[in-house]
């Protein structure tokens, strides 16, 4: 009976989860023309097959390959200086008494749920005064500091678990605060650092609202924001095949990251976000 | 390590020792958290900041000569104007409809994920991959779906005519963006859940059955009590996120019949229409209600988060 | 190799309480000296401030003739096993022994042999290559030494290290640390709670008491002669036995009746009106089994047990009694300090295995009353010590912390 219930479960959770996913994938393979006339149906009636047609139209647009590129180099920027930062400023959390400490932490935690929207119209101000709208920096900054607390957070907890004697040990043995920190807290860290670099990859590459407001061309526009602005103002008649081949495209990177690094990611969301 | 207990002091007793060893630990802790500060206020704290000083003028980026000080008339305008109560309504709904539904799919799939033996990596990898596409590819997804001319649902939901146009109306329309919301941001409610329901001794869950408790029964009066915690900081975080709700609605319906959302008509003022004044007005006014939500809902609930995430 | 001298060393903490209060302690090179005590008592402190890993609010320390105050742990050139023993779980057992080396930038040859030498020593040999999480508890405690024996340490520290090991092993690591550092001749500070450890591995031993040096003594001084009703309790399991007692001449009236003490331990008793009086367990015997015409001074008396526990070689019987408020107060005061939570108002005795009381039993028990120690129940000093045979009992060990 409960094994039933367990199955059942799992079987919910699967489609769930994947059948958006099927869905897009097979509406990729859709031809344009059978979108322009009308296909309702989940996947592609006979004869209504594009084959590869979508992907290699998705991929031969400049802009959209652009759109990749920007997102690639913009996320994987902004997600090594944030682990770098957040892992200084965690271990700062974790390990020593000073004071501001409490400060820190408030501040974490109120921009975790700051409402990004308030800030882009100040910003777009801000970023075209300094030079930085429309440049790659004008996003890393701010994803950077949206995902600081996020990671402070998960890497604190981290921190919080390695025995303190372990570096006094160390201490002991010879080692200078900065040995200590790099021989054995580093490494003995290595998984939470990556969980939190992994989280804001997420973040980076997911970002929306920053990338329409902040960029204006391809010079630094990400993926969200390029897909949205495919296919020009009218949302009810949009070229959907093509869409959701750049969809399936802008997805795959993180299908990727999913699939060597689930249990990490899981154990990072937990313990980051419920005991740390 | 030095636990400084500062005793309140009063005049006569002598200052409490602080050790060279205390102070370089401070020194330390200072400058290794300053780069993160400055980061993070960098970008909030100065932006709000003039963002506040911007909301006194009437300040428009394609007229910005004519920009003139008006006082809280920005806020007046906003305040009394019934479109921004009706975003309002709208967003507080779609925050309390996604985050409830959340909370009970996410805790079926948080217990079905505890259980679980066999094939826990499937099952983990595909409850993630909702968690880290993006937003607009799901809103896409679920836009095509409920799209009369290409998508599948009203083929296989056998009430409705084939060519029901979901987003002509305002509740079908909230409906699917509501959809697409949860989809994408139930598998982090039921990672959040899964952590707490590890919590849960099994030994307390056994004691319960042998005293005789229904499932049911243990359900509510062992395993939830004992969850509390992390369904508390759950909740906080998917409501303040549900709040600011906005890339699903930009990509479904741009807004379109009645679906705007708070954070939406911001993004509109400011951005699609270089209304400056009004919409830092506005911008002040959303980073306002999202105090209040928190303040209620800790309040409420009396979510503790310091001792949710704190060392001793 | 170095000598120890801690003068008159004092931790305050924020609060201002001390919990390290004027301690002097001289170890001298290659001494193993244990420090001893109920938690809370600072012995853990006092270690972590010779290691340095803890500031000294006042006093000095000196190792090897060098005042270290201000040095950091690494520049003391001591040798620290820890109570989890602070392996690093991501290097390899070779790894862990060699890291002191590697962090002086030792040459690979040299560290090889070190590594080896030691993993010999300890015999880790087959385990080299595991990773610390692999190995058992003992293994790891041995991985530790090996650590601290790579170094040629001026010192081997070592803080609660077999707490976290089952009874049999514990007692199978105490003789292997006893004989490794007999074998090195290193100087050793050794923290524990357990007596046991105390009284078999050390050449002295250091009771501490809430910061407070209570005696500095050898094992068999410390048995012997307590300073104080403290060290008295603390040392010898089954505990010393507490009575109240009155002395007029030599005759001392126990609960159970009258017996004789010398004349010598009288002498200093007297005129102290109602005392404590402490007798271990063994120096009791079951009358009828005892030799009477034994030169050894002694009484009998008479008394109900309530239950005997028979161990085969030896058996304890236990009788209980009523003690005046006075007394009750200053034993409840003492259990509190022992961190026990049974009040000892009855009376262990040891006896022969032969014994053929049983419970119920109105017995005839002898006391071999030359053993019994007699204790001012104000301020728990041993009125009848032996001070030459007593070790170091410092003036301030009664002394109670003012905000205690």
């Amino acid at each position: 009976m409960r094994k039933v219930g367990t199955l059942i479960g799992c079987a919910l959770i699967l489609v769930w989860c994947l059948l958006p996913v099927v869905w897009i994938i097979s509406l990729s393979f859709k031809s344009q023309t059978a979108i322009t006339n009308g296909s309702p149906g989940f996947f592609p009636a006979s004869g209504d097959s594009a084959g590869w047609q979508n992907y290699q139209d998705v991929l031969d647009n400049e802009q959209f390959r652009r759109a990749i590129f920007n997102s690639i180099g913009i996320s994987l920027i902004a997600t090594l200086l944030s682990v770098v930062i957040a892992t200084l400023a965690a271990y700062a959390i974790a390990r020593l008494e000073f004071q501001g400490k409490r400060f820190v932490l408030t501040t974490a935690l109120a921009i975790a749920m700051f409402p990004v929207v308030s800030l882009v119209g100040p910003l777009f101000d801000m970023w075209r005064a300094f030079g930085l709208y429309d440049t790659w920096p004008g996003l890393i900054i701010p994803y950077m500091s949206f995902t600081l607390p996020l990671a402070i957070w998960t890497l604190s907890a981290f921190f919080r678990e390695i025995p303190w004697e372990m570096e006094q040990a160390a201490q002991v043995d010879g080692a200078t605060s900065w040995q200590a920190f790099r021989k054995v807290i580093v490494p003995l860290a290595a998984p939470g650092v990556f969980t939190a670099a992994i989280l804001t990859f997420f973040f980076a590459w997911n970002d929306f609202v920053f990338g329409i407001s902040l960029t204006s061309t391809e010079r630094a526009r990400p993926i969200p924001a390029a897909l949205s602005f495919f296919v020009g103002s009218d949302p009810f008649n949009r070229p959907a095949s093509l869409l959701a081949a750049g969809a399936v495209v802008s997805t795959i990177p993180i299908i990727i990251i999913v699939l060597i690094f689930q249990r990490k990611i899981v154990a990072g969301l937990t313990s980051g976000a419920v005991k740390g | 390590m030095t636990t400084t207990v500062v005793a309140p002091r009063t005049e006569r007793q002598q200052k409490p020792e602080v050790s060279d060893r205390a102070k370089a630990e401070t020194r330390l802790g200072q400058k290794l958290v300053a780069p993160a500060i400055v980061l993070m206020l960098v970008v909030t704290a100065f932006p709000m900041l003039r963002a506040l000083y911007l909301s006194l003028f009437n300040y428009s980026l394609t007229a910005p000569e004519d920009r003139e000080f008006v006082g809280l008339s920005n806020y007046a305008t906003a305040l009394t104007d019934p479109l921004f109560w009706k975003t309002t309504g709208v967003t507080v709904l779609y925050m309390l409809v996604t985050v409830g539904v959340e909370l009970v799919i996410g805790f079926v799939f948080a217990m079905v994920m505890h259980r679980v033996i066999f094939a826990r990596g499937v099952i983990r990898t595909s409850i993630l991959i909702p968690y880290g596409i993006i937003t607009v590819v799901s809103g896409f997804a679920w836009q095509f779906a409920f799209s009369f001319q290409n998508g599948f649902v009203n083929g296989w939901l056998p009430f409705l005519d084939t060519d029901f146009n979901w987003f002509g109306d305002t509740t079908p329309a909230v409906i699917a963006i509501m959809v697409s919301e949860i989809w994408k941001t139930t598998p982090f409610m039921s990672l959040l859940l899964l952590a707490g329901l590890a919590q849960v001794s099994e030994d307390m869950i056994e004691a319960a059955k042998v005293d005789g408790a229904t499932w049911w029964q243990r359900l509510w009066k062992v395993v939830l009590p004992n969850m509390r915690a992390a369904i508390m900081v759950a909740v906080l975080f998917r409501a303040l996120d549900a709040y600011r709700i906005f890339d699903n609605i930009f990509v479904m319906t741009a807004g379109a019949v009645n679906t705007e959302s708070i954070s939406f008509l911001t993004y509109r003022q400011t951005i699609e229409q270089f209304q400056l004044g009004i919409g830092s007005a506005l911008s002040v006014l959303l980073f306002l209600s999202v105090l209040v939500i928190a303040w209620l809902i800790v309040k409420l609930f009396k979510v503790d988060l310091a001792s949710a995430r704190q060392e001793g | 190799m170095a000598a120890i001298e801690m003068k008159n060393i004092v931790k305050k903490y924020g609060d201002g309480f001390p919990a390290v209060n004027d301690v002097s302690i001289h170890v001298a090179d290659g001494e193993f000296v244990i420090l001893v005590g109920p938690s809370g008592c600072g012995k853990s402190t006092l270690l972590r401030m010779i290691v340095g890993l803890e500031d000294i609010t006042e006093g000095e320390m000196i190792i090897g003739g060098k005042v270290v105050n201000d040095l950091a742990p690494r520049d003391r050139n001591l040798a620290m096993v820890f109570q989890n023993y602070a392996l690093y779980p991501h290097l390899s057992v070779y790894e862990n022994i060699a890291f002191p080396l590697r962090l002086a930038k030792v040459d690979d040859k040299t560290v090889d042999e070190k590594v080896r030498e030691a993993s010999k020593t300890l015999e880790l040999d087959e385990h080299l290559e595991r990773k610390p999480g692999n190995l058992s508890g003992g293994q790891r405690q041995r991985v530790a030494m090996g650590r601290a024996i790579v170094r040629d340490a001026d010192a081997f520290l070592f803080d609660e290290p077999l707490s976290n090991l089952d009874a049999k092993l514990r007692g199978q690591m105490r003789s292997e640390i006893a004989r490794l550092q007999k074998k090195l001749g290193i100087t050793t500070v050794y923290v524990t709670h357990d007596q046991t450890e105390a009284m078999t591995l050390g050449d002295r031993v250091a009771v501490l008491k809430r910061g407070l040096l209570q005696q500095l003594a050898t094992p068999r001084e410390l048995y012997n002669n307590p300073g104080n009703l403290f060290v008295a309790g603390f040392i010898g399991s089954p505990p010393m036995n507490f009575l109240p007692a009155t002395v007029e001449g030599t005759t001392v009236e126990l609960p159970f009746g009258k017996v004789e003490i010398p004349a010598d331990k009288a002498e200093k008793a007297a005129g102290k009106g109602l005392l404590i009086a402490g007798i271990r367990p063994e120096a009791f015997e079951d009358a009828s089994v005892v030799d009477t015409s034994s030169s050894r001074t002694g009484s009998t008396f008479t008394a109900t047990v309530d239950v005997v526990e028979w161990l085969g070689n030896e058996a304890y019987a236990y009788i209980p009694f009523e003690a005046p408020p006075e007394v009750r107060e200053q034993l409840e005061q003492l259990e509190r300090d022992l961190d026990g939570e049974t009040l000892r108002t009855q009376l262990v005795i040891g006896l022969s295995g032969t014994t053929k009381i049983a419970e119920g039993d109105e017995a005839e028990i002898w006391v071999d009353t030359s053993k019994m120690h007699l204790f001012d129940p104000s301020t728990g000093e041993n009125l009848t010590v032996d001070l030459d045979d007593a070790g170091e009992i410092p003036a301030n060990a009664a002394k109670q912390p003012a905000t205690a």
